[in-house]
Parts: structure tokens; sequence; C-alpha cells
């Protein structure tokens, strides 16, 4: 399942605050993002990927494309979703956090999200929580994408979102489906009756599968230690330890 | 088909569970570590330069030939340590915690709702005594335990025989979750052993065997400079230990082959740590001739030691003794070392320590905090070395096996405040740190599960 950036404006934080915003002592609660998409079309949104900094709740609210006559108008996604369970202490504070649209996606698909890292990063690749969650709405033809934050804890000096990517369905990729003889036997060549003591074919290509997954992510994660030994061709003379 | 979904998701929830909270949050936290980390980096190269020794060197054939014959016996030298130093201390390691800043918590002078007055300022979340007693259900009132429902006053028809039976069981099914649950109310002395190994899944198969004799073979052909301070340790500690003594060639045996073992490397991936770097001699600056140093990337402190040497009295077979402390290092004790936000790991266990003892008391806190007695100072070194030597060993081991049981360090935080809370009525005739500190000094005489229990779930909130 492959995905494509969708390139994206996004607009300046706006706070919401009660009153003159000037000469009121405390830090505003609420914090608005607009995210608009000038170069594309309405697309259909797959993914949006960020980075929390300290934001307890988040609320999507979409602007979709209906038709030609009707104006678009604006559709709440996501209500209240929580990102910090305790908004006075750290945990979740810093998460990279994938919202993904749940298409009916079966529970192996979720094994495979959770370990999916978040490539681009500059800090290299990132263990990124992933929260498959439901969006109240149908994520086809958006327009424009707004973001309500909300920290209502008084102990951070400032909350927002960082790195904000946003994904749509990118075109099937024949190389991530597995060889056809793998999941769909050659009809004429079934067993015609099924052995004592061996396992169901059917059952046994699923745990492939799985198997498939599992190996697949273990090589996308290189280690460069080589396996016990920890010299260079036998030799260890060291100097001195590196600061770098 | 469900069954191996779940397991599938159980196995990727566990090691999102392992990764989660093992990051370093915001640029100064980072900062603050990144420097610690290059501390530790000039002292070791200062001592390299100042003592002219190389951080390693080949050993020659003769030398080799020395170490190979006296190798079960290499407590019996004496060589010159005089000069060698630690390269830190817990208390050192204290001073980078206390001073860890979150740049976006609002530290400002006036006192709010969550002021921290103890000395972790990082707003991290704990379990309270509610949460914990849940957590810890197992060790409630109701619940046998071995460490209350043994001694000599309780007949063993009430509880001890039957826990035996249930522990032999659970060893002849070879059932690892069950013994991880079983622990939690703890291990009898004759099955301890055989337990720990099934949790952390120790089976000592001939290529386990063969892998310590291949570091046993590195220790011979290579010497490092981490040798002299695990030397150095071991005789400042273990060694003037009463209980630990008998086992320095042990300690040496397992510490030494520890520092050359690649494998530990792994555990890097989920520590915020990261291995010290050199290059061979020569080469400095070319990617292929970079190497950890030393190969196991853990560079001993004071008191390292302490995390091995109770493993001594349970596993006298080198190969497993060795295999044990690693898993359980890479487990839990390097936690007890690096800076994360993982709930076991060091600076939640001493936020969660300064919490209990401010909330449940809160006289006692303020107390000391007023003489100049931050609580935390004097706990601090039980925590980091995992009571290791403050507690006598029948005790240390039904801790331990708790911490197997419950996987989490955080027992050891609620014992520190547990501690605190029975010697409270002397504390708070004291007037200075040391004064504190003394009446603190001896745990030896202290029943760990006792304390634990009224601590939890019989002191009157």
């Amino acid at each position: 399942m492959s995905r494509v950036s969708v390139p994206c404006h996004v607009k300046s934080t706006v706070a919401l605050q009660v009153g003159d915003m000037r000469t009121s002592q405390g830090r505003p609660g609420v914090l608005v993002i607009d995210v608009t998409f000038p170069s594309v079309g309405p697309f259909e949104l797959q993914e949006i990927v960020f980075k929390n900094y300290y934001t307890a709740f988040l609320s999507i609210r979409v602007r979709q494309h209906t038709s030609m006559y009707t104006p678009a108008k604006w559709v709440t996604c996501l209500r209240d979703y929580c990102l910090m369970p305790d908004p006075h202490s750290e945990e979740g504070a810093q998460e990279y956090v994938s919202l993904f649209k749940h298409q009916g996606l079966g529970r192996q698909h979720l094994g495979s999200l959770l370990v999916r890292r978040l490539l681009g990063s500059e800090l290299g690749p990132r263990w990124v929580l992933v929260c498959v969650c439901q969006m109240l709405c149908d994520m086809a033809r958006v327009l424009e994408l707004r973001l309500i934050l909300r920290q209502p804890s008084p102990l951070w000096l400032s909350f927002t979102v960082e790195e904000l990517q946003i994904y749509q369905q990118g075109p099937k990729s024949p190389s991530m489906t597995f060889p056809k003889w793998l999941s769909h036997p050659v009809p004429c060549e079934q067993p015609v009756p099924l052995l004592e003591g061996l396992p169901d074919p059917s059952r046994v290509s699923s745990e492939v599968q799985q198997m498939w997954a599992l190996t697949e992510m273990i090589r996308a994660s290189h280690t460069s230690t080589r396996i016990g030994r920890f010299d260079v061709d036998g030799c260890y003379d060291l100097n001195l330890l590196s600061y770098t | 088909m469900l069954q191996e979904e779940s397991d599938l998701s159980l196995v990727i929830a566990q090691i999102v569970q392992k990764l989660k909270g093992s990051h370093l949050y915001a640029q100064l936290e980072r900062q603050a570590w990144g420097s610690w980390e290059k501390r530790i980096l000039k002292s070791l190269n200062s001592m390299c330069t100042e003592l002219s020794i190389p951080l390693a060197r080949k050993r020659p054939v003769g030398e080799q030939k020395e170490l190979l014959n006296k190798w079960n016996e290499m407590g019996t030298d004496e060589p010159d340590l005089s000069l060698f130093r630690p390269v830190y201390a817990p208390k050192d390691f204290l001073e980078v915690l206390i001073n860890l800043r979150n740049p976006n918590y609002e530290n400002g002078d006036s006192l709010s709702f969550r002021t921290h007055l103890g000395l972790i300022q990082v707003p991290l979340k704990v379990k309270d005594i509610p949460e914990l007693k849940e957590f810890f259900v197992e060790l409630g009132l109701t619940t046998g335990q071995l460490g209350i429902d043994d001694s000599t006053q309780v007949p063993p028809e009430l509880f001890e025989n039957e826990h035996v039976r249930i522990g032999q069981k659970v060893l002849a099914e070879q059932d690892s979750a069950a013994a991880q649950q079983y622990v939690r109310q703890g291990s009898p002395t004759a099955l301890r052993a055989e337990l720990w190994a099934l949790i952390l899944n120790i089976s000592s198969q001939p290529e386990d065997i063969l892998y310590y004799e291949q570091l046993k073979t590195n220790v011979i052909q290579h010497d490092l400079l981490v040798d002299s301070l695990i030397y150095k340790d071991v005789k400042l500690t273990a060694s003037n230990d009463d209980y630990y003594f008998v086992f320095e060639d042990y300690l040496y045996q397992v510490l030494l082959c520890f520092s050359r073992d690649t494998s530990v490397l792994g555990h890097f991936a989920y520590n915020s740590a990261s291995p010290p770097k050199s290059y061979i001699r020569g080469k400095l600056g070319l990617e292929e001739y970079a190497v950890f140093y030393p190969p196991n990337g853990v560079i001993p402190f004071h008191g390292f030691s302490m995390y091995v040497a109770p493993l001594c009295f349970l596993y006298h077979e080198p190969s497993k003794l060795y295999q044990i402390f690693r898993e359980m290092y890479v487990r839990f004790f390097f936690r007890l070392h690096s800076i994360s936000s993982h709930p076991s790991g060091i600076v939640s266990l001493c936020l969660l320590f300064e919490t209990l003892l401010q909330t449940y008391l809160p006289q006692l806190f303020y107390h000391l905090r007023e003489i100049g007695a931050q609580p935390l100072r004097i706990s601090f070194k039980w925590m980091v070395r995992a009571f290791s030597g403050y507690l006598a060993t029948d005790q240390l081991l039904l801790l331990w096996d708790r911490i197997l049981g419950y996987n989490s360090l955080e027992i050891l935080a609620v014992l520190a405040a547990a501690v605190f809370a029975f010697r409270a009525v002397n504390l708070m005739e004291v007037t200075s740190l040391a004064a504190a500190e003394a009446v603190l000094a001896d745990l030896s005489t202290l029943k760990v599960m006792p304390l634990l229990q009224i601590f939890l779930f019989a002191t009157v909130t």
C-alpha cells in the first residue's frame, strides 16, 4: 500500500482567545492551523502524519468539494482526539502520530502499519505511533484542512504540531504484492484428499504472508554491527575515544 | 487464524511498548545527556593520556598464556590500580538528572499546583498509590507472599507448601508466562534459578556455551582499559562486601566477557544513549576503521559489578551466569543509568519516589527539605544499584523476583519510599543531611515484603 505525499501549504497558527489578547494574562488554549493545497485539486486523503508538540487534543475539520453548484462545506472528521492522556505530564507530548483513514482494513494490515517507519525525518528512521482511527466522514475530494489544537493545561509555554505531511492513495505498486503462486494455488494442482496431519494450505499461506511481513520489517531495519566481531581484521589497537 | 493475528499483534505491541518512551525529549534535554556522555568520554581519554595506557591493545602471547592459566582465580591478582579512578559515580549522574529541564515547561518562581518540591523537575507521568495498588495487586494483604507467609511462625501448610508445588508444576510445564506470574508472589529458593532462567528465556544450548568461550578468547587476546576499571570496581565494592567477596573470581569472568559482547549493542535501539566510538590507531576519521569502545558500548561506573554479584548465588556455571546477567542488563539494569522517559527509567523512578514521599509523608518530606536533606540524595544510590549491596541477599532476591514478575523497576521507588516511611520517626528528629544519612545507612536488617505491603496496602492515607 503505497502513498503519495501531497504538497500542502500550512498557514501560521491562529490563537483563539476570548477578549483582548494583548491585555489578558493567560496563554491561549486553542490554536487553529489551516492547511491548503494550492497546486492540487480535490483529492482523496489517506493519511495525515505529524509530530506532536504538547498538544493535548486534536480536532480536524475538512472542507470538501461537493458539486459544481453547491458551495464546499466544512465537515468534522475527527473530534477531540486525545494525544496526551494526561495534559499535565509529558506522555504523548512529542510523539510522531499517523492518522490513517479506516477503510475496512483487516487486522493483518494493522500489524504492518504499526511497524512502518517514518522516512525522511532528519533524525533518521523514527517509530511512529499509529492511530488508525475512525474518521467521521468520507475523506474524498478534500479541498482544505483545519486542525484545531487544544491544550487545557497552563503548565506548557506553547504547543503546536510540527512536520505536518498529508498523503493520498498512491498507485498500487506491483512489487508489493505477493507472488501469485503463494496466495493463489493453481486449481488443477489442488490435492484431492487432505492428508492426515498436514495443515490446511490456506492457513499455511496466510501464516507465510505474516512471516513475509515480518522478514520485510527486519530486512528494512539495517544493522551496521557485525555479528560477534568487534575488531577490524584482528586489530583492535585504539588510541582515544572520538567525541563526534 | 485469529490466534496468529493476535500473536503477531502482541509481539508488535510489545515492540512498540519497549520503544515508546525511550526517546529523549527536547533539544535541551538531549543536550544535557550529550554533554554528560562527552564528560564520560573526556574522563576516559584523559585517564588514557595521563597514565599512558592505550584504550585497547593486543596481548603478547606470553601474557595470553598467563591469563589463560589463572582464568579461574583472577582475584588473586593484585595489580596496581591506585592511579585508576571510576569514570563516574551515581552521585555525578544524579547532578545531571537534577539539571534536566524542559524548555516548554512553566518553571516560574510562583508556586503552582504542580510545583515540584523535589529535585527532579521533569513532569513525567508516574503512578500514584491507587494505581500502584492495582499494578501490584498480587502483593496485597490477602495474597500469600514469600518473604512474609513463609516465616517460621506460619505453618507451611497454609501457603508455602502449595506455593512450592505450583512452582514445580510451572517448571515442569516450562511455561514462561506462568513463571512470570508465579514469581510475583516470590520464588522458593530451590526453584529460583530455574524460574528466572525460564522467565528470561535462557536455556543453555551448546551454541551459548560456545559463544561464551568465544568471548573468553576475546578477553585473552585483547587487553582493554575498561578491564582495569572493572577490576577496580570489583575490588572497591563486591570484594569489600561480606556477602559477595567469595564470588570475586566469577565477577571478573562475567564482566570482562560482558565488555566484549557486541550483541549488547542491540539494546541501544531502545536506549537513548549511544555507544562510544573510536578509530583504529592511525586510521582516524576512516569509517571502515570505526569501532565501538568498549565492544559492548557500556562504560562501567562505580558500583556496576553489584548488578552481577547477587546472581552468583543462583548460578555457578559461568556461561549460564553470564547469559542471565546479560539478559537482565539489557532488559532492566541499563534503564538505571541512562536518561529516558520510560516508566522504569531512572528519571521516572526518582520522580515516583519523590511524589510518593511528598504525597503520603508530607511532614517528613518538608522537614527533610528544610534541613537540606533532599530525600532523593539518599535514596538515589539505592535505586541505581537496584538495592544490591544494601539489602541482605535473601531480601534482595525476593525484591528482584518482583522486578522480573512485574517486568518493571517501579518497585524500587516504592521500596525506597517504604524505607523512609519505616524510619520516619527517627528521620523527623535529625537536623542535618549527614544525620539523615546515618539513620538510613544500614538497610541490612530490613524485610522488604512487609515494608512494601504496609506502605502500599496498609497505610492510612
